[in-house]
């Protein structure tokens, strides 16, 4: 077998060095700074993440990553304000943040339209909660459920429409107040494989053409170097930052680099990281029984 | 080829042709069995209903007489050469033949009340509707905004919740006397035991089915920029509003079924008090008529009540019926 000669994962070609030297020009936007989070639980105190630092430049992308457990989701929410660190802060725009609010928008995971309200209303719900009044609410909605390509649904239902039009308004409600930076919480875990591609790409399409700076969790390893600008690797136990990788991929990005030297030379770094191969044994505090030729004795290897 | 839906496979939907047939069946087998308790002579009929009292001085035609009481005379009869009494089978007073509470069912409308002081069926019906509606409705008032705050907010839940579990285990009728002392004779300690009947249960299943909401909606309403109290009027309530509605159905149904108990306290009335009338005359048909009535408006309120949330609450999803 013929092993297939990568590059690092650390060499750029001059234009992706060029355009990461100008996103670190840009102004910070979100920036986390000895980010800690404990909980109480039946096993004592548990460290859910542990000194977590990093910048997030104006109109960058970044994925965080990490294996099960890792305090990703706990993360995201943190910065989005829903639960509050018990050590470090969050600062949005040099301002800390203390509680949930529409300058920074969030895409879960789960669907979380409102089922009473439809795809136009739920758009609007933000703008209204600002006090917008419901012209300038409808007009704004209808323009960015016109942007993630819905227009024509934009009477019908959530309990309608399918998982991934669901999560497309979604993104729309949460673009729709305008926020600093949008939060996204393994928004297409849910969907199957070919509307989550497609969704990618609908996502980059968004992202490129307004001025919106992103954070996404995910825990698949594709989707992370197709969509980041840098990807936050977390470790468990605790939840600390392993590696900020800075993706060799240059942009546009199209669904054919999966297969590209870079994508494949960051995937390399990714799966090192995320499943180092010495752990791999007893990883999940498996027993590995194997059949041995002994009579008819199984040997159960420790 | 159509492959024809089992009758019996666990948990799975039948067809609606199944269902139509079994719906009907559920009413149809009650009644076939009464009806042949009441029209095949030999499977019960305890009685004999005398038809010719023949030489037996005690008996009367139409009097209802035991089997065995009646062939004693009969034998006496026999024995003494005289006039055999003459009679035939039938049931016990209580138990009606369906076709005479069919017909008591017409009749009790039509029927004049005996003294004018009394009231027309329809306008006894009236009035156990009336008192149903507003101890109901009070209670609902009160009931559905303390409901949806326990449920909301913990504060409120601890406040409330400790003393109406120990509340909702206190039989409402037992607040009977008390009701009328304070409240009077006619309408009013009704209406209080109905609204002691539901407000206590509505309070603690309301709450329950305002935790239930998804807290992922309220944590999408609050990275949109929702703020208290529009997290409770935008997102809260129109989001329990199906379930609330739901349960407010099944509320007024023990409504229902206080009612009775109500209608006795005080001055008698309404639908309870055209019952026991009517049993003291030994009217039994007229007393199956309005039992069955009384099951008429509870069905067809729901169903009706049903159709409504479907048309309001277009969003909900079709509840699988298992």
């Amino acid at each position: 077998m013929t092993q297939i000669e990568l590059p690092s994962y650390l060499e750029q070609s001059e234009a992706v060095s060029a355009r990461f030297d100008k996103l670190k020009q840009r102004e910070v936007i979100l920036e986390v700074k000895h980010l800690g989070k404990q909980f109480n639980s039946q096993q004592g105190l548990v460290t859910a993440l542990k000194d977590i630092n990093f910048k997030t430049h104006r109109r960058e992308f970044v994925c965080v990553i990490g294996p099960s457990g890792c305090g990703k989701s706990t993360l995201i929410r943190i910065l989005a304000g829903l639960e509050s660190p018990s050590s470090g802060e969050v600062l949005l725009d040099n301002k800390p943040v203390f509680e949930p609010g529409p300058d920074r928008g969030m895409v879960f995971q789960g669907y979380t339209l409102f089922p009473w309200l439809n795809v136009k209303h739920n758009v609007m719900f933000g703008l209204e909660m600002q006090g917008f009044t419901k012209a300038t609410a409808e007009s704004e909605a209808l323009n960015w459920i016109e942007l993630v390509g819905l227009d024509r649904f934009a009477d019908a239902y959530p309990h309608q429409l399918s998982g991934g039009m669901k999560q497309r308004v979604a993104i729309a409600r949460a673009l729709a107040n305008k926020p600093r930076i949008l939060l996204m919480d393994e928004p297409f875990g849910a969907l199957d494989a070919q509307t989550r591609s497609k969704m990618q790409a609908n996502l980059i399409e968004i992202w490129r053409n307004i001025d919106i700076t992103v954070v996404f969790i995910t825990h698949d390893l594709d989707e992370a170097i197709y969509l980041a600008d840098r990807i936050l690797v977390l470790q468990a136990n605790p939840g600390e930052v392993a590696e900020l990788i800075e993706v060799p991929v240059p942009r546009p990005r199209r669904s054919g680099q999966i297969i590209s030297p870079e994508f494949l030379a960051t995937k390399k770094r990714l799966e090192e990281l995320i499943h180092p191969p010495s752990e791999e044994d007893d990883a999940d505090g498996l027993h590995m029984i194997r059949m041995a030729h002994v009579g008819d004795d199984v040997e159960i290897m420790e | 080829m159509s492959q024809s839906t089992p009758w019996f496979a666990v948990r799975q939907a039948l067809s609606k042709k199944q269902v139509t047939t079994l719906t009907l069946l559920s009413f149809f087998l009650p009644i076939l069995l009464w009806s042949l308790v009441s029209y095949v002579p030999f499977l019960w009929h305890p009685k004999i209903e005398i038809v010719e009292p023949g030489s037996v001085s005690w008996l009367k035609p139409g009097m209802l007489v035991e089997r065995a009481v009646f062939s004693e005379q009969q034998r006496l009869a026999t024995e003494q050469k005289t006039a055999l009494p003459q009679g035939t089978r039938a049931n016990p007073i209580y138990l009606p033949a369906p076709h005479e509470v069919a017909i008591a069912f017409y009749s009790a409308f039509t029927t004049e009340p005996t003294r004018s002081s009394e009231q027309w069926l329809h306008e006894s019906l009236w009035h156990s509707i009336q008192v149903i509606f507003w101890g109901f409705t009070l209670s609902s008032l009160l009931g559905v905004p303390i409901g949806i705050l326990c449920g909301t907010y913990v504060a409120f839940s601890k406040l409330q919740e400790p003393f109406i579990e120990f509340f909702r285990y206190l039989p409402a009728p037992a607040f009977g006397a008390l009701a009328v002392a304070i409240l009077g004779i006619h309408d009013g300690p009704k209406i209080a035991i109905i609204f002691l009947g539901t407000f206590f249960q509505q309070v603690l299943i309301i709450a329950n089915t305002t935790r239930k909401l998804d807290v992922a909606l309220l944590e999408a309403a609050l990275t949109l920029g929702a703020k208290k109290f529009q997290l409770l009027f935008r997102v809260v309530i129109p989001g329990i509003l199906p379930d609330l509605f739901r349960d407010q159905r099944i509320l007024l149904g023990w409504a229902w079924t206080y009612l009775i108990v109500a209608e006795l306290i005080g001055t008698s009335s309404g639908i309870t008090w055209f019952i026991t009338q009517q049993a003291r005359y030994k009217n039994f048909e007229n007393v199956y008529a309005a039992i069955i009535m009384i099951g008429i408006i509870g069905v067809v309120t729901d169903i009706l009540l049903a159709k409504l949330g479907k048309r309001l609450f277009p969003w909900e999803k079709e509840q699988v019926k298992a």
